[in-house]
């Protein structure tokens, strides 16, 4: 069964033609998408700026209740 | 408050997220649509044992790969935007997306990731039913996780079956099957999936009516075009009867969006539906302005569709913003009021909870609660900013629905030149049909316009602005991460277009 499993994915991937340069495109995407935009345009905000979650939700409430003084 | 936030900033994380969005839908519903289209084709092979069905699924299932490749994980951008450039949405939304995201990874993984290896690998290994099988199962599969995508912007549209929590600035799920199962959620699963087998059939179409303009794999080109267009007319004949649902849902929790859809600014009984008109650009909610330079309606018909009534009413823009006591209707300007008591309540709330003052904790918490279904109403300046851009979402409407027309009766046109056998004689609606595909696209993207700008200015309809979801970052880091991104989806269609272009040419083996 699992000798099977094995052999099918790797005559499968032996056997590719058009599957290579899909392949090479899909690891070329993800290597741009998780190592570079990811690490160094994307970071968490939230994860980034606060270390625990009660700051985080601190934070947010704040955002939430800027506006709480201007209604008094 | 509006005026406090960076305003540049939102326009460019809007402008990042609908790129990327919009890009991603490109990808998607051929996925979703193809899949299916493999899995007829392959039944019949396994049905008949003909061959050459077989060497046309194959074919199919080629292109079918090739688009799946490069369009996937194009989605996983939208989740970085929310962590970078929605971090106060996001948070607010974890407990509410969390389980749906989760369900959609592991039965994306499991179903997509087992059955895509025996699907692609398995011809001549396994069975001809174990490889339908799997064919079947990567359809379904695909279709799945789309689901649950659908059901977290479904909610967003119309929040339900949660709870806000005050000490976390968290919405938190209080009823999975509410969410699951919200009629708004629903109608607007079946209405996109439903197009993306629209829009798959119009691919076929383009594909097989150019190899009969070239006069080559005529059979091949015939027989796709029979599956195909069956397909294809079924499905514009569901999203047009899913898109009345879409519309009726609108009408009842989203009547801002309707009423932008149609240009309404007053509110009418047997009210009419715009089949055609000119909008007034300088209209303003509450001028004297007429609305419309021109225009054909068709009397009571907007009545009917929005609620299943032709003498009932329909509210307008005006009604909405400015309140209608006859209809009973609030206006944005009391539910500004109210949403104002919301955010002050829950201000008093933090700052008591801080102090450690209970009673005044408890006291704030039941202002907050009274009012906490206009809280986003809260952070609006003046009323008028509750009101969408009303001409993209009028003539967006009007090009899905016209072009969503227009493709039934292609559909129609082509399987009675089928059946007369003398659809190779007419190059002229051959070459529109192979136009067609990318006017399927059109009606796509203008059919999320419709959806997304039309609920603006709502991140979560009611309850939290755009101006709010956002972080607290400066416009310049997401206008380099707009044009970053511009570069790269137009780097991964034109991939994408030139080995399709590439695979179409060669054509299916042995033909």
């Amino acid at each position: 069964m699992f000798k099977n499993a094995f052999s099918l994915y790797y005559d499968g991937f032996r056997s590719m033609v058009l599957g290579r340069t899909l392949w090479k495109i899909i690891l070329i995407k993800l290597f741009i998408m998780f190592a570079i935009l990811k690490v160094f345009f994307f970071p968490n905000f939230l994860e980034t700026n606060f270390a625990t979650d009660a700051e985080r939700a601190d934070h947010v409430l704040s955002n939430l209740t800027q506006s709480a003084a201007d209604n008094h | 408050m509006i005026e406090q936030i960076d305003l540049t900033m939102v326009s460019w994380a809007r402008a990042t997220f609908a790129l990327t969005a919009m890009y991603h839908w490109i990808f998607v519903p051929l996925t979703l649509g193809l899949s299916f289209i493999c899995a007829f084709f392959e039944s019949i092979y396994v049905k008949t044992g003909d061959e050459h069905w077989k060497k046309l699924t194959r074919f199919w299932m080629t292109l079918f790969g090739i688009n799946f490749a490069i369009g996937v994980a194009t989605g996983i951008i939208l989740e970085f935007e929310f962590g970078t450039n929605w971090s106060n949405y996001s948070w607010m939304v974890g407990d509410i997306f969390g389980a749906p995201l989760a369900i959609e990874g592991i039965a994306a993984f499991f179903l997509e990731a087992t059955f895509f290896a025996v699907m692609f690998f398995g011809w001549n290994r396994v069975s001809k039913k174990a490889h339908l099988f799997a064919t079947w199962m990567v359809a379904i599969g695909s279709n799945l996780s789309a689901v649950w995508i659908l059901i977290a912007n479904g909610w967003m549209q119309h929040p339900v079956g949660m709870t806000f929590n005050p000490d976390l600035a968290r919405f938190e799920m209080t009823d999975f099957a509410a969410l699951v199962f919200s009629p708004v959620a629903i109608s607007h699963f079946v209405h996109v999936t439903g197009s993306a087998f629209l829009y798959a059939s119009l691919f076929v179409v383009a594909v097989s009516s150019w190899y009969l303009l070239k006069k080559r794999h005529i059979k091949f080109a015939k027989r796709s075009l029979t599956v195909a267009c069956t397909f294809g007319l079924l499905a514009s004949l569901f999203v047009a009867y899913t898109g009345d649902e879409h519309a009726y849902h609108a009408a009842n929790v989203q009547p801002m969006k309707l009423a932008a859809m149609e240009g309404l600014y007053d509110g009418e009984h047997s009210a009419g539906l715009v089949a055609a008109g000119l909008l007034n650009f300088s209209k303003k909610p509450g001028d004297d302005e007429d609305s419309f330079i021109f225009q054909v309606k068709v009397p009571m018909v907007l009545s009917l569709l929005a609620n299943r009534d032709v003498n009932s009413f329909v509210p307008g823009i005006n009604d909405l913003v400015f309140g209608n006591e006859a209809e009973n209707i609030m206006g944005v300007k009391e539910k500004m009021v109210r949403g104002k008591l919301a955010v002050s309540g829950l201000g008093d709330y933090k700052a008591a909870k801080k102090a450690g003052d209970q009673a005044a904790a408890t006291k704030a918490l039941s202002l907050f609660e009274e009012n906490s279904d206009y809280l986003g109403y809260g952070y609006l300046d003046y009323a008028e900013q509750a009101v969408p851009y009303v001409p993209l979402i009028f003539y967006s409407f009007r090009v899905m629905v016209g072009l969503g027309t227009f493709f039934i009766l292609l559909f129609m046109v082509y399987l009675f030149l089928l059946y007369k056998d003398q659809l190779e004689k007419q190059p002229l609606l051959l070459k529109l049909g192979v136009f067609s595909f990318v006017l399927g696209l059109v009606a796509h993207e203008a059919g999320w316009i419709v959806t997304e700008v039309g609920r603006q200015p709502w991140a979560i309809q009611d309850l939290l602005p755009v101006t709010i979801a956002r972080s607290n970052l400066d416009a310049g880091t997401v206008e380099v991460t707009f044009f970053m991104f511009l570069i790269l989806f137009t780097a991964l269609l034109i991939a994408e277009l030139k080995i399709m272009a590439k695979q179409i040419s060669i054509g299916p083996e042995g033909e």
